[in-house]
């Protein structure tokens, strides 16, 4: 058993009594993909809002490599090795993709660092090199807000990438992308979770078996099953979680 | 089409793009200050409006305040709405070390009015010049910092960061008002009878070191701003000004930016309260006027914001606009004011400067009889067979 990146234990959350997490318990190896899926309001954003300093937890414990989050801030944990992508693209529209990957790629978060430091010629190697990666070459020095929904997507992986964290989590990293563009997006995981431990949260359940090892079903704030992608599927409860009722994701 | 050409055509541009040399527009604003410090004073003269010369220096003043508005509303997307409260510091930090320019022994006359006898232990200090310089600056920067830091620590945004800031200029401007023992209350500081460097404060002389003053610190202050705005955190302010919970999770804590830039911008709005003060001769809490500080944020808007230029252009025009319509038509300047910022806020969104953007540019250069700029994608430009067509119109 190789070493836990992330574990967390009895976590719960509730809002006014409403428990969004509820008693969950969840562990992760160094290295390991994971895809997170569950229906509507499994709480699955508030897991991602927990884990990065977001939302703090009503009770129980988050730890990243072997660290208790809880005292940490958002910016802090990031700065500790966790990265974000977001639902919905969350690139600075306004800069062009070379500086939303030159932020995230800055040694020196500080002001002054910001102020007077230059980009190391490392750094800009890296981003050179992001830009290839993400297939942004040519539109590297416009404003963001031009790209198309796949690109800010990409864009957005690679500032991801850029803040070079250990653990990535990334929610619904194909939503709204073509057929195309989805299996990019998923060669583009799978490449990186060669050197990165890597959580997908994923409704779609073609990209899913695309990439997923291992699959953790989220329900009601807890955790319903874990295993591979057949054992899943064939799992009864997972059955009557999916199809059981009226409100059923995209699962096929 | 040769294979070389093909080649350097599709190699990607991977050399990273350098903060743009700054050179050519320092020597432009250098250029300009220098016009502005001999020319305008005497132009105004010739053509027998010599009173405006100080007006001109105290609105280039306020555009000094201008420029740290734009820093923090601008670019970073925080609207202060009580600036006055460190245009007053600095106006008053100046005025008191005026006030004590006196035979030894005697304290400023309006201390007798109250009954003070002895000078109030925080006046000393500003017998010293080098210490009244500093405190200018650095006294409203340090009231920004700690309010700045309160306010941001605990992520208060938004409307809800511009009330907070009109609060604490009430708070500050019923402090000044109610203290005549202390700083003479709603009376303020005077500034014009006192001495300085062995003359009245209003003599022409010394009004034209402080109108060359105030357009030193005009040009300094902007080549400053452009400073930092032209690297990395300008870049980060900017995206704190989009999306700050995402800037977070980039791993920044954008609860020190703020805190810098709206400190330096307290500064800067300093610099301009003491030169503004000597100019008008005198200081009063009337500084620290909720609407005086909104009128801060009409010049930015009027100008254009997260420019600088813009900034400083629309704290000039809308002061001189105000200054002739209210000399014809004195009751007319409070409407025009508002059908001003109605305007800009309907039509211009980004200022008269935004009248500049790139499509306008283009129009004028159509009718200006050049031919026109084809700009889209950069995959088009780089799409060979698109360069083939455009270079060979007729095939």
């Amino acid at each position: 058993m190789s070493e836990k990146i992330l574990e967390i234990e009895d976590l719960t959350v509730s809002f006014d009594g409403f428990k969004a997490i509820n008693n969950l318990n969840f562990s992760m190896n160094a290295g390991e993909l994971r895809v997170v899926i569950g229906p509507n309001g499994a709480g699955k954003t508030t897991f991602m809002d927990v884990i990065t300093g977001k939302t703090k937890p009503t009770t129980g414990q988050v730890t990243f490599k072997g660290k208790n989050l809880r005292p940490y801030s958002e910016h802090q944990i990031a700065r500790m090795g966790i990265g974000r992508k977001f639902q919905t693209p969350r690139v600075y529209q306004k800069l062009t993709p070379r500086e939303n990957l030159e932020l995230s790629c800055a040694a020196s978060k500080n002001v002054f660092a910001s102020l007077l430091g230059r980009p190391a010629a490392g750094e800009r190697r890296t981003i050179a090199g992001l830009l290839e990666t993400i297939g942004l070459v040519a539109k590297a020095d416009i404003s963001a807000e031009l790209l198309s929904h796949g690109e800010k997507q990409r864009l957005e992986i690679g500032m991801l990438v850029a803040q070079s964290p250990d653990l990535l989590l990334v929610d619904e990293p194909v939503a709204g992308l073509t057929d195309e563009e989805t299996e990019n997006v998923g060669n583009l995981l799978l490449a990186l979770a060669e050197s990165h431990s890597i959580m997908v949260i994923e409704h779609d359940m073609e990209f899913v078996r695309q990439i997923a090892r291992k699959v953790t079903v989220l329900h009601q704030g807890t955790v319903l099953c874990e295993g591979t992608m057949d054992e899943v599927q064939n799992d009864p409860k997972v059955i009557e979680v999916y199809l059981g009722t009226e409100e059923t994701e995209h699962a096929e | 089409m040769t294979a070389v050409e093909t080649k350097s055509q599709l190699q990607p541009d991977i050399a990273p793009r350098r903060r743009k040399s700054l050179l050519p527009e320092i020597i432009t604003v250098a250029v300009l200050a220098l016009v502005f410090i001999f020319l305008a004073p005497a132009l105004l003269n010739v053509m027998g409006q010599g009173s405006r010369v100080n007006q001109l220096g105290r609105f280039v003043a306020l555009a000094i305040a201008a420029l740290g508005i734009d820093l923090i509303w601008g670019y970073t997307g925080m609207l202060s709405l009580g600036h006055g409260i460190f245009f007053a510091l600095g106006g008053y930090a100046l005025a008191m070390h005026l006030q004590l320019q006196l035979p030894a022994g005697q304290i400023p006359d309006f201390f007798n009015l109250y009954g003070v006898t002895e000078l109030p232990l925080f006046w000393q200090p500003f017998y010293s010049l080098p210490f009244t310089v500093l405190a200018i600056f650095i006294i409203p920067t340090i009231v920004a910092a700690v309010l700045g830091y309160l306010v941001f620590r605990n992520r208060i945004r938004g409307v809800y960061f511009s009330i907070l800031t009109q609060a604490a200029l009430i708070v500050f401007f019923n402090f000044f008002n109610g203290q005549q023992k202390l700083i003479n209350g709603t009376n303020g500081l005077k500034t014009d009878t006192a001495q300085f460097f062995g003359a009245l404060v209003s003599e022409p002389r010394n009004q034209t070191v402080f109108f060359v003053l105030s357009v030193l610190f005009l040009a300094l202050g902007y080549a400053f701003c452009r400073w930092l705005t032209s690297g990395r955190l300008g870049r980060l302010l900017v995206a704190i000004r989009d999306d700050e919970p995402r800037v977070r999770f980039s791993g920044y804590d954008p609860t020190w930016y703020k805190v810098f830039v709206f400190a330096v911008s307290a500064g800067l709005a300093g610099i301009a309260g003491a030169l503004y003060t000597v100019q008008s001769g005198i200081i009063t809490p009337k500084a620290m006027d909720i609407a005086f500080s909104i009128e801060m944020v009409i010049w930015v808007a009027v100008g254009g914001r997260a420019t600088l230029v813009g900034a400083a252009l629309g704290a000039l025009i809308v002061n001189f606009a105000k200054t002739l319509l209210s000399e014809q038509y004195p009751e007319f300047w409070l409407f025009f004011q508002g059908a001003l910022f109605l305007l800009v806020v309907t039509v211009l969104p980004s200022g008269f400067l935004g009248l500049l953007n790139a499509e306008n540019v283009l129009w004028l250069r159509s009718r200006l009889g050049f031919p026109p700029k084809i700009s889209t994608y950069p995959s088009l430009e780089e799409d060979l067979e698109v360069q083939h067509e455009r270079k060979n119109p007729r095939n």
